[in-house]
């Protein structure tokens, strides 16, 4: 029903293109449908009447329907084509636009990977199936019942062969697929089956070969490749017999025609041209509903699509946002969160419960806590990937909630744990943080975010290329490009998600230090699992199941907060024994 | 690791801050973003339906062309089988229409015989029209065997139905039959590729697994072999049966009227020259769309996966105009691709019309004046039909081989990749190493150019843990690597218990070695199934055991599926850190006598950590042991430490002696450790040697 309905509403735009599909498909088939008719006549009133006249006029007129139907087939395809692309590409901008008014939750609740696949694939599936439908499916129709008008205009005596020749074919061909289908399908994840093998001996190398796993891989693969190869066998076995059988049907309604046809002749009910038109006709309509079952192949797969691209259509976004600036922007940086609690649908406890600090500008507030505290849920909340269930989160005195996306940008710098860096260059990557930055601006923040030196070694520096993701720099170094980058937008706020971890621990010094000098009156709230990350800060919250445990400096929190004395004492004793 | 040998000439000049060991650390990672990208290319079978994926053109054609049907080179006989059950069937296949045309002719002489008086002979009733000056009926009447008076003979008819419908039943069983049996042959010869590329993956060493993208050597064992196998499935029995086709219904025209078979030959190079010029021309436009789809689901890709920074940053607007400009390029192009390729089949359409209507004509006035029957001239309209088919799928088919044999040609490249050195094992150990590891003078590099690890000696003693710290890139998870024989060394020895490692088989000397890696590989299987693969036979009572040991045991308990959580590639249901904690249970289990660990904690938090530590140690006991950590409060209380600095070791001691030098180590520890001395104190350290440390960092 997705598919339908979805289709209908992408369509209606084009509901002017798909008619003329329809009139040209139409007038394609008949003149198609017309060609046999003519050559009846050749026969019967040209050659058996030594007619030479008539059979050159005749032929004539068939060039003339040949030069229409040809005419009328291109053109019909120009607007299947148009339509259907079209309609892929608004249902592309659908989802585009989608997801982008969702909110980072409503976003992760699909996951990327998962939209990605229905914004490309899904859509191309939907998009292919409505050409094949507007190019192929309107005119099978068509074809079957305009053939067997023609058919029984020119003998209604044999008309039981249409009847009886029809459903054959269709039940046959029908029967395979039905067959075929749910083993293909098989046969795909068997497919998947054994590259998700072959994939996790690849990546698992080390460890397979670290524990002598060979012959267990081996043998997990064997069994793989056992079950693709018998599945491919049966899948093969199956479509083999498809094409004997749809020749041996067409052929058994030739001699059928032939034979009762040539009784009908020999009683005088028919002509001999029209035995010959009648034939051409069953075959017509016979290729028809060959092409008619092939492409109901196509359906159940554009229809889970279809129901995929749908769901994310039908996400209401909870989040609202303004579109034109309600207030002005914060002027300074000062970071209020008021009785914050925030909790992931469905979960039975909260990420974060009942959460107040204040994070003053010019000043460094770090957050420190054990895995699943909610350090990071508590990060997002100030650039809004998430909102609070309860309470509120404040810049400067302002509500974010009340911010336009693009003031929130202008406002606050995001350093996330995993940072993403996007194709293109150095420079076009750093330059999201502000677009009008000169290159001098550029290696400033590369300097001040320990960057400059790879990106100098770099073979092109600022314009070295950066793979999708950043996946040709190392960890560390996407770390710091991405520092470098939110430096660029000298926002009010800066708020780093453990965005030193990857790098070695005299690095993240000396880029700690650097960072004091630059920052001047913005916030920065600075998320960290290593102690020797914050020692210095002019304020440690201690985050411990969602709630603040503790809040001071790093000696207050010393002498007398057991969380983080324990935290403390982890990483800096290592006496366990 | 790839990206250290293609960018090797970065790597030596960066001082300390190499890329080396982040790389590795990132492996997971990268590993996962890989798998994102290889999700939403578009697959093989997406592509022929969209025409095709960009072309893949063979290196080499026919070397690898031959080699790829050396393939099937066991199932010689059958395939010979198979061949001459094309041959058969395309022969009754090409010969039947012609049958068809005679029971036409004996419709048809029948009717026209019903119209003429009995009792005459044709030659008679041929006089008798001239003489009435119907000229034209009797030139008609001249070509055919009418007998006068005679209906249809039903006799006649009927045999020759019979005999049509034999030829077609035998060709269709044949036909089926070759399929069957091309189908059983070529599936065996990809089950034995298959099997070989597993046993080569077996064979490569490491290096090779290091220096290439993992996509495209995943590509090469997946979408390459599927693609084989298609083309020996499809483009082969088809190309075969076309051309048969193609030359049988030729040769037949020729044999029922040349002068029409001329005719129906220009009908040739006109599809020729459509489907060449719409061809060429929508290969293009096909490019260019698989460009602009590649292009825009590249932007897609980065907007949704990178959303979080593009919100941040306020580039909400720009990716969205981006997003239009792209989505407004596909549509461009691919409505030309569509449309262009589209053409092709109306075009071809209407030369099969054209030529139907010209042997209609001409067969028509040839029947007319009696040079030809009707019976010819029906069977050549089907011959001339059927001719058009075999040609378009030639053309396809072609493709499709050109495509086979390109992926053939790239996966014999893996099938031909150079081997690790064979075993030349000459010792065993006994059943219980001591774990006594020496380095002597070792000497390693990946690449010649590159030095790593020059003139290293060492050694372990049993049941001692030796720590290796070092600035990323110093080459600490490339000497533990040569302990495993990962990389074969370029001089000097290792010795384990005073044999030379490459003296024993790989296997003999990794199953006494546990090795926990900083990238937490775990398998597609549930946690306790991979807990269990440290030891295959281990009961789920030890599985267990070494869970509780290890911490793994508090969170699975916590999962509603506990033990039986299946964990997926992208490892949803546990954090990095657990995984990190089941690769040592999984180590924990294998109960080894000697235990590297290498960066096995990094994602696991602190205070966890201290937990596992705890299990490590009691581990740890009677083994000797390889740990490498960033973190140096996990190595404190190793036996010896290491540090190494560009592929040396410029310290070795214990934390003490290393702290009382104030090298290397000192640095780093400082670096560290800085305000230290109240966390010591409070935790009742007994060390006099901490340093205090306030504000400026200690690096100079």
């Amino acid at each position: 029903m997705a598919l339908l309905s979805l289709t209908l509403r992408a369509a209606r735009p084009y509901a002017a293109w798909i008619a003329a599909v329809v009139v040209l498909q139409l007038i394609a088939t008949i003149a198609a449908l017309y060609l046999p008719s003519l050559n009846a006549q050749i026969i019967d009133k040209g050659i058996a009447s030594g007619d030479l006249e008539f059979i050159w006029n005749t032929g004539m007129l068939m060039l003339t329907v040949c030069l229409v139907q040809a005419a009328a087939a291109i053109t019909a395809i120009y607007f299947g084509a148009r339509t259907a692309m079209a309609v892929g590409r608004d249902l592309r901008r659908w989802v585009y636009r989608k997801v982008d008014s969702l909110s980072a939750l409503e976003v992760n609740r699909f996951g990327a990977a998962t939209l990605i696949t229905r914004g490309t694939n899904d859509v191309q599936q939907v998009q292919m199936l409505v050409l094949m439908t507007l190019n192929f499916m309107v005119s099978t129709p068509i074809m079957c019942i305009g053939g067997i008008i023609m058919a029984l205009r020119e003998d209604l005596g044999l008309s039981w062969l249409v009847w009886v020749s029809v459903p054959t074919l269709a039940l046959v061909v029908g029967v395979l697929v039905y067959f075929l289908m749910p083993l293909f399908r098989l046969m795909q994840d068997r497919i998947d089956g054994i590259n998700g093998v072959l994939r996790e001996q690849i990546t698992g190398i080390r460890v397979v070969r670290a524990f002598v796993r060979e012959p267990f891989e081996s043998d997990r693969y064997r069994r793989a490749n056992k079950a693709i190869t018998d599945v491919s066998v049966k899948v093969g076995n199956l479509f083999v017999l498809m094409f004997p059988a749809i020749m041996m049907i067409l052929h058994l309604a030739t001699a059928a025609v032939l034979w009762f046809g040539g009784e009908r002749v020999d009683a005088g009910e028919m002509q001999v041209g029209a035995l010959t038109a009648f034939l051409q006709y069953l075959l017509q309509i016979l290729m028809a509903v060959m092409m008619g079952v092939f492409m109901v192949m196509m359906i159940p797969r554009a229809v889970v699509c279809a129901e995929r691209i749908d769901e994310v259509l039908r996400t209401e976004t909870h989040q609202v946002v303004p579109e034109t600036e309600r207030v002005p922007s914060p002027t300074e940086g000062r970071v209020e969160f008021r009785n914050v609690t925030f909790g992931y649908p469905g979960a039975e406890r909260p990420v974060l419960d009942d959460v107040s600090f204040v994070a003053e500008p010019g000043r460094t507030t770090a957050i420190i806590g054990s895995t699943g505290a909610g350090k990071t849920t508590l990060v997002a909340l100030v650039p809004r990937l998430y909102d609070p269930q309860q309470g509120e989160v404040t810049i400067g005195g302002v509500p974010v909630a009340e911010l336009t996306r693009r003031q929130l940008a202008d406002t606050v710098a995001l350093v996330p744990q995993k940072p993403y860096l996007f194709s293109g260059t150095v420079a076009s990557n750093l330059r999201v943080g502000d677009e009008h930055a000169s290159d001098d601006d550029l290696w400033e923040a590369l300097r001040v975010a320990q960057a400059e030196d790879f990106v100098r070694d770099m073979p092109k520096g600022l314009d070295s290329p950066i793979a999708q993701g950043g996946s040709n720099v190392s960890g560390g170094q996407r770390q710091r490009l991405s520092i470098a980058r939110a430096l660029l937008a000298k926002p009010k706020v800066y708020l780093f998600d453990d965005s030193f971890s990857a790098l070695d621990v005299t690095t993240d010094a000396r880029l700690r230090e650097a960072l004091g000098r630059v920052t001047g009156e913005a916030a920065l709230i600075v998320v960290a699992q290593r102690v020797s990350t914050i020692v210095d800060a002019d304020r440690i919250i201690v985050l411990d199941g969602g709630v603040i445990v503790g809040s001071g400096t790093h000696e207050e929190l010393l002498a007398d907060n057991p969380t983080y004395q324990e935290i403390v004492e982890s990483q800096l004793s290592a006496e366990v024994v | 690791m790839a990206r250290r040998m293609r960018n090797g000439g970065r790597r030596s000049s960066v001082g300390g801050d190499t890329v080396i060991d982040e790389t590795e650390k990132d492996a997971a990672s990268d590993g996962a973003g890989e798998e994102f990208a290889e999700e939403f290319v578009p697959t093989e079978a997406d592509g022929d339906m969209f025409g095709g994926t960009p072309p893949k053109k063979p290196k080499h054609f026919w070397p690898s062309a031959k080699r790829l049907f050396g393939l099937l080179r066991a199932e010689r006989a059958a395939m010979l089988v198979v061949v001459a059950l094309v041959a058969i069937s395309v022969v009754l296949t090409v010969i039947a229409p012609k049958i068809l045309g005679m029971a036409m002719d004996t419709i048809f002489n029948g009717i026209i015989g019903a119209q003429l008086p009995a009792g005459l002979t044709l030659d008679q009733v041929i006089e008798q029209a001239r003489a009435n000056g119907n000229g034209q009926f009797a030139d008609m009447l001249q070509g055919t065997s009418v007998v006068p008076g005679e209906g249809i003979d039903f006799a006649v008819l009927g045999r020759l139905i019979i005999v049509v419908l034999a030829m077609y039943t035998v060709a269709s069983v044949l036909m089926w039959l070759q399929g069957y049996l091309l189908n059983g042959l070529v599936m065996r010869a990809v089950y034995g590729l298959r099997q070989d590329i597993e046993e080569k993956l077996n064979r490569l060493p490491l290096s090779y697994f290091d220096t290439r993208q993992r996509g495209d050597l995943m590509s090469r064992v997946t979408n390459d072999v599927d693609n084989i196998q298609a083309a020996l499935q499809q483009a082969f029995s088809q190309l075969v049966q076309s051309v048969l086709m193609v030359v049988g219904i030729a040769a037949m025209m020729f044999i029922v009227s040349w002068q029409l078979a001329l005719i129906a030959l220009i009908a040739l190079p006109l599809s020729g020259i459509i489907a060449g010029v719409i061809g060429v021309r929508s290969q293009k436009l096909f490019t260019a769309q698989w460009k602009n789809t590649g292009a825009l689901n590249g932007h897609i890709e980065e907007s949704f996966s990178g959303q979080d920074i593009v919100r941040a940053f306020g580039r909400d607007r720009e990716m969205l105009e981006e997003f239009d400009r792209r989505n407004e390029s596909l549509f461009k192009a691919s409505f030309g691709a569509q449309f262009v390729s589209g053409m092709i089949m109306p075009s071809m359409t209407f030369v099969s019309y054209l030529s139907y209507v010209l042997i209609a004509v001409v067969g028509g006035l040839r029947v007319a004046s009696g040079q030809m029957t009707l019976g010819d001239a029906t069977a050549f309209i089907q011959y001339s039909r059927e001719f058009s088919q075999p040609i378009g799928q030639m053309a396809g088919m072609a493709n499709m081989l050109q495509s086979g044999v390109a992926s053939a040609e790239r996966t014999f490249e893996l099938l031909d990749a150079d081997e690790q050195q064979p075993e030349t094992a000459t010792a065993t150990l006994p059943a219980r190493t001591d774990g006594r590891v020496e380095f002597q003078h070792v000497t390693f590099s990946y690449d010649p150019e590159h030095p790593l690890i020059e003139d290293l000696s060492f050694s372990a003693e049993p049941g001692h843990t030796i720590a290796i710290v070092g600035p990323t890139g110093a080459g600490k998870t490339t000497l533990v690597n040569l302990v495993m024989r990962f990389y074969e060394l370029t001089g000097g020895r290792i010795l384990l218990d005073g044999v030379d490692i490459t003296d024993l088989s790989r296997h003999d000397l990794r199953s006494r070695i546990g090795m926990v890696l900083q990238d937490a590989w775990l398998f597609g299987g549930t946690i306790r199934e991979n807990i269990r693969y440290g030891r295959l036979d281990a009961t789920d009572e030890e599985v267990v055991e070494a869970a509780e040991a290890t911490m793994v045991d508090r969170f699975v308990r916590q999962l509603p599926e506990g033990y039986d959580t299946i964990i997926d590639a992208e490892g949803g249901s546990v954090s990095a850190g657990e995984r990190q904690l089941i690769t040592i249970a999984r180590a924990f289990l294998a109960n080894p006598s000697l235990l590297i660990l290498d960066e096995a904690t990094s994602s696991v938090d602190t205070r966890t950590e201290l937990l596992v530590q705890h299990a490590m140690a009691a581990l740890r006991t009677d083994r000797t042991s390889f740990v490498i950590a960033h973190r140096l409060s996990t190595i404190r209380d190793a036996d010896t430490i290491l540090v190494m600095q560009q592929g040396r070791i410029v310290e070795q001691g214990d934390h003490e002696t290393l702290l009382e030098r104030r090298g290397a180590y000192y640095d780093l520890y400082m670096s560290q450790f800085r305000g230290g001395e109240e966390a010591d104190t409070g935790a009742g350290a007994p060390t006099g040697a901490v340093p205090t440390l306030t504000g400026t960092t200690s690096q100079t």
